[in-house]
């Protein structure tokens, strides 16, 4: 009795946000649409899906499970979304991660460091691979695409080299607290949250935020207005180096080893969907950075939902890129100046 | 019995989000007539014009060709009514050649491989229709030809698809007075074959010269329907600022304007050069006065401008500001020191299309603060209402995206974003192109006021009259190089042409 009430409740706080969302016309609202589309697709059809747990202190579901492995990429969309609303974008962010990861596991268990120490080395590589990123991009003025490209093929060769191409397994409590603790809800969300916070601190507390949309709308103009573009193009690299740093931390600390190969594999991707989701352009401007988290949190949806309906690994990308072409339509004003219009059109055609 | 007219369109309706750009507009076009299309900014020529050729589809109303109802959905679709549009920058495709550009998307196929050589005889007869077949090499890459050249090939292939109506927009804005007058005579010629011509242009003269009939449209509202012949040009000019023609009298004869000698001296410039840009120069800008930079496009105006408030740096030469020199590398070194410029192309390098109207006003500001010191939400709203009212930008709410707004007003906005730094020298780099009468005459009312207020001003403007008009100082430039300066009486069009002419 007391789960329908609960789920009553939710229902209506949810319903409540899209109707607030629609009526200020919020760019979240398509995508949280979407996400509530698979909620109620769940209702029915997944038995046990909101079924909520306390055990031991730690809330357990698969709507828990979903925000956890959402993670990742939630802290990643965070800092693509700055670097995509500047006008640019990082592929590269999937390999920080494993040098992030490679480099935590090195110094604790080859040099033995205290695991303070080692997060903090590992935050420090990602912030020197965004520093380069930003070089190239700002201050050699190569384009983004190409810039971010050299270090996604040759950042998983420098994590290589600092594991020896080994894959270096440790069990520290610190450091597998990141990806697998618990603080009521499982940390790598609660890290999500401090990284939005921050984002979007540093972002709208300031005037960095407005700056960035400046110069990714318009360059030329953001330039004249006295805006430095380069100090400001460095910087979204800078952050997005760290933000594929705390990524990568999870990631590694989740499976309990640097597998150079494999962590944050493709991730870049699911990180630009999640802000493409999100509503920011890809051609740059406005900055969304809560639906770009809410994008995150719809891929993963999509990806657990798939698993508990036995959807085979194999076909399961399918329905996937279906949901998200629909909210990326959804979005387009093309569709939807073409849906607004429709009763004009038919009418059109019926009179000539 | 009066000729059934060839394009009739009747309570047009078209909306975009916060702003209704056209109010039941009817327009009539008949063949063989040149129909003037006029209005402010802002107004809704443009509007009307991408409904008709079905860049926007329209909220409500009818549109019908020789009686035939049309719902064009894309400018392809409307030239296949035989709608056919001449867009101010020539919508064509630079790195084509002139004949693939006349014929492209109905080329002469056999067997879905392309006759060249039909397409070329083809674009040379449809040159041949405007007698302009002997000028024009069709195998040239259209990007290699004048721009005059590449209007005349949009019109050759309005020809070739044997276009009823033929939309102008703003044709003439590019070229120089002998291109014009080809234009004008290929507009005649075309008339007497019938076809109907909309020409929209913010030159009166050319109004007069060519056109059979004026409509007139103002805040997107059909102000009325003229014969050319029977509406005086002062009577035109009232319609579509709204006002009656006593007021418009008042308004020319106010632009006369007294000098005062011996004012300070706020910055002096003293050999300063570009390689390429410009030939070192010098001149003095004072407080409480414009000094107008004259010269023909090329002479180094808007260049000057450039290197001044470091856009481009300069390499030779200096800045004095207040007796210290000093060098000014970057737009935001040059706000440092009190300059604000608003430049020539307002669309690549002023506005920022899509943030709001507040944060394109506070924008220059912010900079100059830095991004820490964010600018109070409140504050913004404040600065931003201040000048939406100051400066009577229209608009519903100030966080409209200054994208949706007409010329004039994104103009207003810019303008208003340097004055929120106070500047004490504000360049404006042709502050009025593409603007309408009536905002023309409030920009140039505003110069007059911050001149009297004690800023100095830098006018550069390709409008001759504009800088007579508005100038203290003129400074005449020739191959980039600094000619003449003519102060006070000596300043009048005819003197400036005199010595560029020289």
């Amino acid at each position: 009795m007391t789960r329908i009430a609960a789920i009553a409740v939710f229902w209506t706080c949810l319903l409540a946000v899209l109707y607030l969302l629609r009526r200020q016309r919020n760019v979240a609202f398509w995508p949280l649409l979407a996400l509530s589309a698979i909620l109620l697709f769940n209702l029915f059809f997944t038995p046990h899906f909101y079924n909520l747990e306390m055990r031991g202190g730690h809330l357990y579901g698969v709507p828990i499970d979903i925000i956890n492995h959402a993670s990742k990429v939630a802290v990643l969309s965070l800092g693509m979304t700055l670097v995509i609303g500047a006008g640019g974008i990082d592929l590269s962010v999937g390999a920080v991660m494993a040098i992030a990861g490679a480099t935590m596991a090195h110094l604790n268990i080859e040099a033995g460091m205290a695991p303070g120490y080692c997060i903090l080395a590992a935050l420090a590589t990602g912030l020197l691979a965004g520093m380069w990123n930003g070089f190239l991009v700002a201050i050699m003025e190569i384009p983004p695409m190409v810039a971010t490209i050299i270090l996604m093929v040759s950042g998983r060769g420098v994590a290589q080299l600092i594991t020896s191409g080994q894959i270096i397994n440790f069990n520290n409590p610190v450091l597998n607290f990141i990806g697998n603790g618990f603080i009521l809800i499982p940390f790598p969300f609660i890290l999500t949250l401090v990284v939005f916070g921050v984002t979007y601190g540093v972002t709208r507390g300031t005037a960095l935020g407005f700056m960035i949309e400046a110069v990714g709308d318009n360059e030329v103009a953001a330039r004249r207005a006295g805006l430095s573009a380069k100090t400001i193009k460095f910087l979204v690299y800078v952050f997005a180096g760290l933000c594929a740093a705390v990524a990568g931390l999870v990631h590694t600390s989740n499976i309990r080893s640097a597998d150079a190969n494999n962590i944050g594999l493709y991730l870049e991707l699911d990180a630009i969907m999640a802000v493409v989701i999100g509503g920011t352009a890809m051609t740059g401007g406005r900055l969304y950075l809560a639906s770009s988290v809410i994008g995150a949190i719809l891929i993963q949806a999509l990806t657990t939902t798939m698993y508990a309906k036995d959807v085979s690994p194999v076909v399961a990308p399918v329905p996937k890129a279906l949901v998200i072409l629909a909210v990326c339509l959804l979005q387009s004003e093309r569709v939807r100046r073409y849906l607004a219009d429709r009763p004009n059109r038919a009418q059109g055609r019926g009179n000539e | 019995m009066r000729q059934e007219p060839l394009l009739t369109m009747r309570g047009i309706e078209k909306s975009f989000p916060g702003v209704r750009a056209l109010k039941d507009v009817d327009f009539t076009l008949r063949s063989g007539q040149i129909h003037a299309l006029m209005g402010e900014n802002g107004a809704g020529k443009s509007t009307l014009i991408k409904v008709l050729t079905g860049v926007y589809p329209r909220d409500g109303g009818d549109m019908a060709m020789e009686g035939t109802r049309i719902f064009p959905s894309s400018p392809r679709d409307a030239e296949k009514f035989g709608i056919s549009t001449v867009y101010q920058e020539v919508n064509l495709i630079p790195h084509l050649t002139v004949a693939e550009n006349i014929c492209l998307g109905r080329e002469d196929r056999a067997a879905g491989i392309i006759r060249w050589k039909k397409v070329r005889e083809r674009a040379r007869k449809a040159l041949a229709r405007l007698e302009l077949d002997d000028g024009i090499d069709v195998e040239a890459q259209l990007s290699d030809c004048s721009i005059a050249v590449q209007q005349m090939v949009a019109i050759a292939r309005a020809l070739d698809i044997d276009a009823k109506v033929l939309i102008l927009d703003e044709p003439t804005s590019s070229l120089d007075e002998a291109e014009s007058d080809e234009l004008f005579s290929i507009m005649a010629r075309l008339k007497k074959r019938g076809m109907g011509i909309i020409f929209v242009t913010h030159f009166l003269d050319q109004v007069y010269r060519v056109s059979d009939a004026i409509t007139v449209l103002r805040n997107g509202q059909l102000v009325g329907e003229y014969s050319a012949a029977e509406l005086p040009r002062l009577e035109l000019v009232a319609r579509m600022m709204g006002k009656r023609a006593e007021e418009v009298k008042r308004l020319e004869k106010r632009a006369a304007v007294t000098t005062k000698s011996g004012r300070k001296t706020v910055i002096s410039v003293r050999r300063l050069a570009r390689k390429g840009s410009i030939n070192p120069i010098d001149f003095d800008l004072n407080e409480g006065e414009v000094l107008g930079l004259a010269g023909l496009l090329g002479s180094g105006r808007s260049e000057t401008a450039e290197v001044l408030f470091g856009v481009d740096a300069a390499d030779a030469g200096e800045i004095e500001i207040d007796g210290r020199a000093t060098k000014v590398d970057s737009p935001a070194k040059a706000m440092r020191l009190g300059f604000g410029m608003l430049t020539e192309d307002r669309k690549y390098s002023g506005i920022i299309p899509n943030l709001s109207i507040k944060e394109n006003i506070i924008l220059a500001m912010q900079a100059k603060l830095g991004p820490l010191k964010k600018i109070p939400p409140r504050q913004a709203n404040e600065i931003a209402d201040g000048f939406i009212k100051a400066l009577d930008i229209r608009t519903p709410s100030r966080e409209q995206l200054v994208k949706n707004l007409s010329g004039g007003n994104q103009q207003k906005v810019i303008i208003a974003r340097w004055l929120a730094i106070h500047p004490r020298l504000l360049i404006l780099d042709e502050p009025t192109r593409g603007i309408d009468v009536g905002t023309r005459a409030e920009i140039e009312e505003l110069i007059r006021k911050l001149r009297d207020e004690g800023m100095s001003l830098l006018l550069i403007s390709s409008e001759l009259d504009e800088v007579v008009r508005n100038s203290q100082r003129v400074l005449v430039l020739r191959d980039r190089n600094k000619i003449a300066e003519l102060a006070g009486e000596d300043i009048s069009e005819q003197r400036i042409l005199h010595t560029i002419a020289q």
